[in-house]
């Protein structure tokens, strides 16, 4: 296995060229091409603001204003949720690869969840110039921890993807599981509320079991609260949980390796 | 010498998970049968107990009937596949022409994916720039590399494909079938490249049916039957055992039509007597051709000279004497039903008359599967009077050379009397098969040669 993963490093050529691909692929022949990466997460954004500030306004007096808000946790979870989906269905996609090429059947994963962040990448300057309309200062030196808190992320995130990617080629059915299980996901992580709000209180147990919580209370205490970054304890927990995750999810990978060629 | 390529006692069982009833996670987890399920429930061996090893330099043909085990052994040398037990070894790099373009994307453009298909291929960005020239002016897609591969027909698909993964410039090449498909042209510059790779003392295993390219192209070769392996060595001896086998099995199978045949027609003969009621009297000897020249005094030939040519298998007559037992015999005297063009061959009636007779015809006729007649003649024909038969005989009508062209043949055999009363008619009962290494056209192969006289010269022929 760890030799296995030691080769991952050697690949990286290869995985840079297919997120390439995929990031050119999915916007070729569409008209706004890699404006798409903006406006999708703009129209999320706007729905989502219309709702919980007009329809059924959330008046938490720090959560103004409310769309910038929002914006820290929604666009991290686009990028979680599209890789976590886009991965279980990779090797299946990529079955002709696996099957009559020599090929590293985990880089698909990989690739899916690497070609999100890099959108994700690219949603991050409407953040700041949402941060800038607003006048809405984050603290600086909070920001030095932005990259850590995505760099956990994306081991999270890979560790997931490369297990449910493997026994997706098992179970179809994980694909269908999957898309309810996120949108459960969704609303139990405090992305469109808060975490401390006192209706929240009474479970914060519960949401302390939710790995997403503290990423997204990550994010939103680094961009949009005022006030340095104290719940880097629990990023750093999550850490650590993280690479154990990923070897987990690479274990199982490569133990279901084998069967790729034959299932897919 | 470390050789190129080294099976030691591999063997490759596919595990079937069909046989899984519910396939789902939610069954599995709630019966907590994850790890059963993921367990075969059924096994099937692809490849049993081979070995062999191929030296570096060596152009290894793999020969074999479908499913036996050719394209899984390709697979294992490639890596794409473990074996299940012994162990595969192979130095240097590799690369397989197994499925071409596999990994196009059809979205972006074929000069985006020749780079991301040799990068998969193992070649870095700087080689791929280095050649890209020389890949795409063999593709001979310069004009369109920049179109999206969705674009491309399915044989610049292909040429694309190929010329990536030959420009891999692999220690070993792998090539299963591919230039099966694609067009003369192509499949010359292809088998020019492979030629150019010998040369420079490069290793290629070939996985053909082509048995033509493997006599021409290998230096050895092995046969796989079943998963194992049947022969290896020189790939001339080795395609003639397999051809020996095929023809082995064409042979069983021509006996078992042969002899269902005669199944169909001797079970209610038995009881009636007459297998077919509607033609209790067919006046014409088995030679209609030349019947035809004597229909003077054969009046109501008409009907029964269509029916003649329609393939209807049966047989007929008084069985005043019977065809008791026909058999088509080779060179050597050896029953057969597989003959090459040109071979002798003879066919044996047992004749049993069962009372003695005086007017008597012996006839045979060959037709081939449109229902062409080929070739008929009888006794009568022929000029010979006949004075006795009695008890049980054997005639035998010898072929001293069957120009035929190869295709499966179908014969007629039968003994009636001058006037044309049949005492056994066999319709179309006996199936043989002629073979010929040339695939030439029509029905008959006259005995012949070519002459030239000027300036004309042909390529030798390896």
């Amino acid at each position: 296995m760890f030799r296995n993963l030691s080769r991952l490093v050697r690949y990286r050529g290869l995985i840079h060229s297919l997120v390439a691909r995929e990031l050119k692929a999915r916007y070729r022949g569409s008209v706004l091409g890699f404006l798409w990466s903006f406006i999708n997460p703009l129209l999320l954004l706007s729905i989502y603001s219309f709702i919980f500030t007009t329809i059924m306004p959330n008046r938490e007096p720090g959560l103004q204003p409310y769309a910038l808000f929002m914006l820290c946790g929604i666009l991290p979870w686009t990028w979680f949720a599209a890789s976590l989906t886009e991965a279980s269905g990779s090797l299946i996609a990529g079955g002709n690869l696996i099957k009559k090429v020599l090929f590293p059947a985990e880089v698909l994963p990989l690739v899916s969840v690497l070609a999100n962040m890099v959108h994700f990448f690219l949603a991050l300057p409407i953040v700041a110039l949402m941060l800038i309309v607003y006048q809405h200062w984050p603290d600086a030196a909070g920001l030095l921890w932005l990259p850590l808190v995505v760099l956990v992320q994306l081991v999270f995130t890979s560790g997931i993807a490369l297990g449910l990617a493997a026994l997706t080629v098992h179970f179809r059915d994980i694909r269908d599981i999957l898309a309810n299980m996120l949108m459960l996901w969704f609303f139990s992580t405090p992305i469109i509320y808060a975490w401390y709000q006192k209706e929240v209180l009474p479970y914060r147990w519960l949401f302390n079991l939710n790995p997403f919580t503290h990423l997204a209370v990550s994010y939103q205490e680094i961009l949009f609260f005022y006030g340095p970054y104290d719940h880097w304890r629990w990023l750093l927990a999550l850490g650590v949980a993280s690479i154990g995750i990923f070897l987990a999810g690479y274990w199982l990978f490569d133990r279901l390796r084998d069967s790729f060629a034959e299932v897919v | 010498m470390t050789p190129a390529i080294e099976l030691k006692d591999v063997s490759k069982i596919y595990r079937r998970y069909s046989g899984r009833k519910f396939a789902t996670l939610k069954s599995a987890l709630l019966q907590r049968s994850i790890l059963r399920d993921l367990s075969p429930t059924e096994t099937f061996p692809a490849l049993q107990h081979v070995s062999f090893t191929v030296a570096p330099g060596r152009t290894f043909g793999v020969v074999g009937p479908n499913g036996s085990g050719k394209s899984t052994a390709l697979k294992l040398v490639a890596g794409i596949t473990k074996p299940t037990s012994g162990s595969v070894t192979v130095n240097g790099r590799v690369s397989a022409l197994i499925e071409l373009g596999a990994g196009f994307h059809p979205e972006i453009s074929g000069r985006e994916n020749v780079f991301i298909n040799g990068i998969m291929l193992g070649l870095t960005r700087r080689e791929i720039a280095r050649r890209f020239d020389e890949i795409v002016g063999f593709a001979e897609l310069e004009e369109f590399i920049d179109a999206p591969v969705k674009t491309y027909s399915s044989g610049m698909y292909m040429r694309l494909g190929f010329a990536v993964a030959i420009n891999v410039d692999p220690d070993v090449l792998l090539v299963d079938e591919v230039l099966a498909v694609g067009d003369e042209g192509f499949t010359h510059k292809c088998l020019d490249k492979f030629a150019e790779f010998r040369r420079h003392g490069k290793t290629i295993l070939l996985v053909t049916h082509s048995l033509g390219l493997v006599e021409r192209f290998c230096d050895e070769a092995l046969w796989l039957d079943s998963g194992r392996v049947r022969a290896h060595g020189d790939p001339r001896r080795v395609i003639d055992a397999y051809l020996a086998a095929v023809e082995k099995g064409e042979e069983a199978l021509l006996a078992s039509t042969t002899a269902k045949a005669l199944a169909a027609v001797s079970a209610p003969a038995e009881g009636g007597g007459e297998s077919r009621a509607e033609s209790p009297k067919v006046p014409q000897p088995a030679a209609p051709a030349a019947a035809e020249s004597h229909a003077v005094d054969e009046r109501p030939s008409r009907p029964e000279l269509q029916d003649m040519f329609r393939a209807v298998e049966g047989r007929w007559g008084s069985r005043e004497i019977e065809i008791t037992e026909v058999t088509l015999l080779d060179r050597a005297g050896q029953p057969s039903f597989v003959f090459h063009s040109g071979d002798a061959m003879s066919v044996r009636l047992k004749v049993s008359a069962h009372a003695p007779a005086h007017d008597f015809v012996f006839g045979v006729s060959l037709f081939n599967v449109d229902g062409v007649c080929c070739y008929g003649t009888n006794t009568f024909i022929e000029e010979m009077d006949p004075q006795r038969l009695a008890g049980d005989v054997e005639v035998t009508m010898a072929i001293e050379s069957l120009d035929l062209v190869e295709g499966t043949y179908k014969l007629d055999v039968a003994v009636h009397t001058c006037e044309g009363y049949p005492y056994d008619y066999h319709r179309l009962l006996y199936t043989f098969r002629v073979k010929s290494r040339t695939p030439d056209v029509g029905i008959y192969r006259p005995h012949h040669r070519w002459v030239f006289s000027g300036d004309v010269a042909f390529k030798d022929k390896r």
